[in-house]
């Protein structure tokens, strides 16, 4: 077995230090909204609700998301594409508030090399963290009004009964919203990734 | 460069349903993960700079206008990854309660006093060999309501970044010899012995600074071993 540090909930209490807003005599290192005056592409909204195995809704979560910017490059030297200078982090987080709800404000994010160098579908990574998960739940939102979703190789890997509890729809409106609701288990239950 | 991730290190990691700790049982996916190959979507992970951590963020006593009350310690250690390469430059968030066993978060209502002098959250950035160092107060033992006379061990929450995306954990450091580690379903959620010891602290008499401050050493192993070019190099 490998001598890595085991993971441990976040428990109930982390909002102070992690997510801590006007709350807390303490200050957010990371926010719900990436978007920064350099960057390029379409503003989007993701909003969305988490829900347990009751449909209860989970207050006590909390989501980090990261993404490529809207060229499908990451904002990390480990991606020798990226930007050294950019503003644009690909990178947020959310506490979720007492309806379970996370909002970020972001821009769609292009495709991305996948597996043999065929493009992925533009998509944002999602880890749930929560009171009662031991470790961070790992999966992807698709956006549902892109056709290069058909071809996705990671999609193609879901069964496709479950394919859609990974694609966020549009939401009526004049802001560009995307709903992503989370189930962590259910008929509903999201789809998650062993990664 | 980038690591290679092995997915058997995750075998490290409490199940995700561990039933003596009763929150889980509505919060664990019951469907199995789907394995999917390692993109760079996964490999890639956020970059984050000194600006992220103001001066003094890692020095938890000096936070308010007078010390926090309890036992002042110092915390540091090595973040490094599975080949045993010190992580440079990665972001650490801590929280924990004060020396009472109380958060400061408003949902924790146990009769134990604040200390208006300390908030319990800090963050450091590793140096470029990967060492990292706290000076805080030694949190206290807190009942929570799992199972009757349920009390957590004394703990330290740390958020850890990494080189990527899934090499990213939150842990629990724990402090040597705690009474408690035998009734705890959240630190025996991770059923491996050796696995789970990697979790507490050792006492380190060297690093104690006479007259002021004892001190702790966790070292953190994170996920990613054996570098190798990326297909885009």
């Amino acid at each position: 077995m490998s001598n890595i540090t085991p993971s441990q909930t976040v428990g109930p209490y982390f909002k102070y230090g992690l997510t801590p807003g006007n709350d807390y005599a303490w200050n957010d290192a990371f926010g719900n909204d990436l978007v920064t005056a350099d960057v390029s592409g379409e503003r989007i909204r993701i909003v969305g609700q988490v829900f347990d195995g009751d449909g209860r809704v989970i207050p006590d979560s909390m989501l980090e998301i990261w993404q490529a910017d809207a060229q499908g490059r990451f904002a990390d030297p480990q991606d020798t594409r990226a930007m050294p200078n950019a503003a644009f982090k690909g990178f947020g987080r959310c506490g979720a508030d007492a309806k379970g709800g996370f909002e970020f404000r972001t821009i769609k994010p292009g495709p991305v090399p996948g597996p043999g160098g065929k493009p992925q579908a533009p998509h944002i990574l999602l880890a749930v963290f929560a009171r009662g998960m031991t470790q961070q739940a790992i999966t992807r939102i698709y956006f549902g009004d892109e056709a290069a979703n058909a071809a996705d190789p990671i999609l193609a890997l879901v069964p496709a009964e479950r394919r859609a509890t990974l694609v966020a729809q549009r939401e009526p409106g004049d802001v560009v919203t995307y709903r992503f609701d989370i189930h962590l288990q259910g008929d509903r239950e999201t789809v998650f990734f062993d990664v | 460069m980038t690591l290679i991730y092995p997915r058997e290190s995750n075998a490290a990691h409490a199940p995700r349903l561990s039933p003596a700790y009763k929150s889980t049982v509505l919060r664990s996916p019951t469907k199995p993960l789907v394995i999917i190959p390692h993109t760079l979507s996964e490999l890639t992970g956020p970059v984050y700079g000194h600006e992220t951590v103001r001066d003094n963020d890692s020095d938890l006593t000096i936070q308010h206008k007078g010390e926090p009350l309890g036992e002042r310690i110092i915390v540091h250690g090595h973040v490094r990854d599975e080949g045993g390469r010190g992580v440079p430059n990665t972001l650490l968030e801590v929280w924990q309660a004060n020396a009472c066993g109380r958060y400061i978060h408003v949902v924790d209502q146990h009769p134990a006093p604040l200390d208006p002098n300390f908030t319990g959250a800090g963050r450091a950035q590793t140096d470029a060999e990967g060492y990292y160092r706290f000076i805080t107060i030694k949190p206290g033992a807190y009942p929570w309501g799992n199972h009757p006379n349920a009390w957590r061990p004394a703990h330290i929450h740390f958020s850890v970044f990494g080189y990527s995306f899934v090499s990213r954990i939150v842990t629990q450091m724990y402090f040597p010899g705690d009474p408690l580690f035998a009734y705890d379903p959240i630190f025996n959620s991770v059923t491996d012995e050796k696995a789970r010891m990697r979790m507490v602290s050792s006492f380190d008499l060297e690093n104690t600074k006479p007259d002021w401050a004892l001190c702790y050493r966790f070292d953190i192993v994170l996920r990613g071993r054996n570098a190798t070019p990326l297909d885009n190099d």
